[in-house]
């Protein structure tokens, strides 16, 4: 009998959040799969003849949308760890009693609604706003100079966005480390610099692979940002998917888009994970 | 009006009463917040399930107008008055408690539930499309959509009651006959129009001197990055027909071809700043853009409540017309009373209640004798509020104006996939 509990409960304790699962992602999941290689529209109806086509053409049709996602999103993550390294590195290492003070600042944004922050860009970069107007008027910009409607807007708003989600495991991973370690390359003359290269950036690297994980994939599937900050010439993938499901009622297409996306991310952090190394990608991420 | 009960003090407020925002992909909720975007996902989620299934099966066609007569006879007949009704309307249209709704409740003991459910038409459709396909009712008994793709789609379906004809003494008599046939709902079987509106072009004085009256102003290459499209391929498929002088009404694939093809040279010439949704009217006041397509009401709205100075025409070549109907959906559970709610809106004095509120183009043309009226009366900012509402041409269109606005092409099924394959390439990028 408690040979038989002990084997049981294991799976009784997965089972909540197996179901969870099973019921609102793998259930939708696989309805999708379907609809993707479905033909019809809305009125005659979809009917399932498995027309894998719907994959090439919307690849065909999308694929600059594509590759403009895994730029945006790859220039936003490398940004992200420009900016996030040194404050994570500060936070950690000369936070002193206020470190949760600080995280918490950075954690504050995320109070708004992401929508408003980004929206408040538009007020803050507009062509005759907070920061172009005084710039215009003295004469350091021409005045037909615009950052809003580009891909810079595009980009900014994406690092501003998913900054936190880069400081918070680089941040972790340097808290991580035992400053006794640090010491002893002093004591064996390492000046600060090769402290740093040899000791401290290696030690906080899991860190910055899973801040990676963490802001790539969102930020290249992003929608928000080019709707609200971009141009006609800087729409996402995102963008694509939600106008072809909610606009356009093409579902096969935006499911085929879908599933496309996904391969290619699933791909991408296989590849990166195995280069890496699984466990410590899993693991910082986990921490 | 005195018993107008808008806080006439509050700009504002007032705007957020009674600004009716559009458009047929996203609508704002609040100057600078995008429905798009903030309601896009919750929508997408909605319909995971549902609509994602393992095949979705389409309705007959509806049948010809002889059919849907009998069967509307059928279904009226014996239906009864149950003292309630649910309407499902867009937000900023009128507040939940607007004293048209309660003079409603006063006169027929009819209570309403109003819910500002509606963001946009394809998310709505989204989302009742599969109940009502599985046979149950919506939960709404009237329902405001716009006559675009989803208003051919639910006729098409089948999804909507065909409307008894002989409760609707006060439309039949007070709605002027351009609403009373309209190409895309023939006699009125399924739709009432609620509130109509034109589509034309805004532009900001400060930076556009000389008044815009051609739509070729929207290419002009010395605006180039600073002239606002919209993202409804409705819209611009219209407005790109009507600069080539193609009548959107009888145009043929290979005319919407040549307009993309406009479109996209408009768009390829840097001229197009961004695709907008309800947001265009952020950029033009700010002075992103200087020159925007524009709805009319949105313009007057913005004027009225926040003192910019935003002109509006509908261009020389013409312009859309868009129309909010009310129906009733298919298992709709009160459907008498939504019946007697929507003719409810076609007593003048109704009518112009509404209109003073909404400011958008009503059917009902003797209403306006009665804001005349009411302004006259009234005193301080509320009679400056009324006259202009009175004075608007854009809330009165003249027999010249409305020779020009166009509704939207036509098309359901295969060929709006033909459609939005030739338009979706111009706004995707």
């Amino acid at each position: 009998m408690r040979r038989l509990r002990s084997t049981l409960v294991p799976y009784l304790l997965i089972l909540p959040g197996g179901l969870w699962l099973v019921v609102f992602f793998a259930a939708p999941l696989i309805f999708l799969i379907s609809m993707s290689t479905q033909t019809g529209d809305v009125v005659s109806g979809f009917t399932q003849n498995f027309n894998w086509h719907n994959y090439v053409t919307g690849f065909s049709d999308y694929h600059s949308q594509f590759i403009r996602s895994l730029l945006y999103g790859g220039l936003a993550t490398v940004l992200c760890i420009v900016l996030s390294y040194p404050t994570a590195y500060w936070i950690a290492f000369r936070g002193g009693a206020r470190k949760s003070t600080y995280l918490f600042l950075i954690l504050l944004p995320f109070f708004v609604s992401f929508v408003l922050r980004t929206i408040s860009w538009q007020y803050i970069l507009g062509d005759n706003g907070l920061i172009l107007e005084p710039l215009k008027s003295l004469g350091i910009v021409s005045q037909n100079f615009r950052v809003l409607a580009t891909g810079t807007a595009v980009v900014g708003g994406l690092t501003y966005n998913y900054l936190p989600f880069m400081v918070l495991p680089i941040y972790v991973a340097l808290e991580r480390i035992d400053f006794r370690v640090v010491e002893a390359a002093y004591d064996l003359y390492a000046n600060r610099v090769q402290a740093f290269t040899k000791v401290i950036l290696p030690l906080s690297l899991p860190g910055v692979f899973a801040g990676v994980l963490l802001n790539f994939v969102p930020a290249a599937s992003d929608y928000v940002n080019a709707a609200v900050l971009g141009g006609p010439n800087n729409t996402m993938i995102g963008n694509i998917i939600q106008d072809e499901y909610l606009s356009l009622q093409n579902y096969p297409i935006g499911a085929a888009l879908s599933f496309t996306l996904m391969a290619i991310l699933l791909i991408g952090i296989f590849v990166y994970a195995r280069a890496l190394g699984t466990e410590q990608v899993l693991e910082a991420g986990a921490a | 009006m005195t018993e107008n009960n808008f806080p006439d003090d509050d700009p504002v407020l007032m705007r957020g009463m009674t600004q009716r925002r559009r458009s047929g992909i996203g609508r704002a909720m609040a100057p600078g917040y995008s429905r798009r975007e903030a309601f896009g996902l919750g929508g997408l989620a909605a319909m995971g399930l549902g609509l994602a299934a393992c095949g979705v099966a389409g309705a007959g066609k509806a049948s010809s107008t002889g059919q849907v007569q009998s069967a509307a006879k059928k279904f009226w007949a014996g239906k009864k008055k149950h003292g309630h009704v649910n309407f499902a309307n867009w937000p900023l249209y009128i507040d939940t408690s607007h004293e048209t709704l309660k003079k409603f409740t006063a006169t027929t003991g009819i209570t309403v539930s109003y819910a500002e459910v509606i963001q946009d038409d394809p998310s709505w459709f989204a989302k009742i499309d599969p109940i009502i396909r599985s046979g149950q009712s919506i939960g709404y008994d009237v329902m405001v959509v716009t006559d675009g793709f989803e208003f051919s789609e639910l006729v098409a379906l089948d999804e909507l009651i065909p409307l008894d004809q002989t409760m609707l003494a006060n439309f039949h008599k007070y709605a002027s006959k351009k609403f009373q046939n309209r190409s895309f709902d023939p006699g009125n079987t399924y739709s009432i129009p609620w509130a109509s509106g034109s589509t034309g072009i805004a532009w900001n004085p400060k930076y556009i001197t000389t008044p815009v009256t051609s739509i070729n102003d929207l290419w002009n290459p010395a605006y180039k990055g600073h002239v606002g499209m919209m993202s409804d391929i409705q819209e611009i498929g219209n407005f790109g027909m009507i600069k080539l002088g193609i009548d959107p009404q009888s145009s043929k694939p290979a005319d919407w071809q040549k307009a993309a093809t406009a479109l996209t040279q408009q768009r390829n010439a840097g001229i197009v700043r961004q695709y907008y949704d309800q947001s265009y009217i952020n950029a033009l006041t700010k002075g992103d853009t200087w020159i925007t397509m524009a709805w009319s009401g949105d313009i007057f709205q913005q004027n009225l409540s926040s003192g910019s100075n935003l002109q509006f025409v509908v261009p020389k070549e013409g312009g859309n017309i868009w129309t909010d109907n009310m129906m009733i959906p298919k298992y709709a559970q009160n459907p008498v009373d939504a019946m007697t709610l929507i003719d409810w809106f076609y007593k003048p004095e109704i009518a112009a209640m509404l209109t003073e509120s909404i400011n958008y183009i009503t059917a009902v043309p003797s209403a306006r004798p009665l804001i005349v009226t009411a302004a006259s009366k009234a005193k301080g900012t509320d009679k400056q509020t009324l006259t202009e509402v009175a004075d608007s041409t854009l809330v009165w269109p003249t027999a010249a104006v409305y020779n020009r606005l166009f509704n939207y092409v036509d098309v359901s099924g295969k060929l709006k996939d033909q459609y939005s394959s030739i338009f979706q390439p111009v706004v995707a990028g």
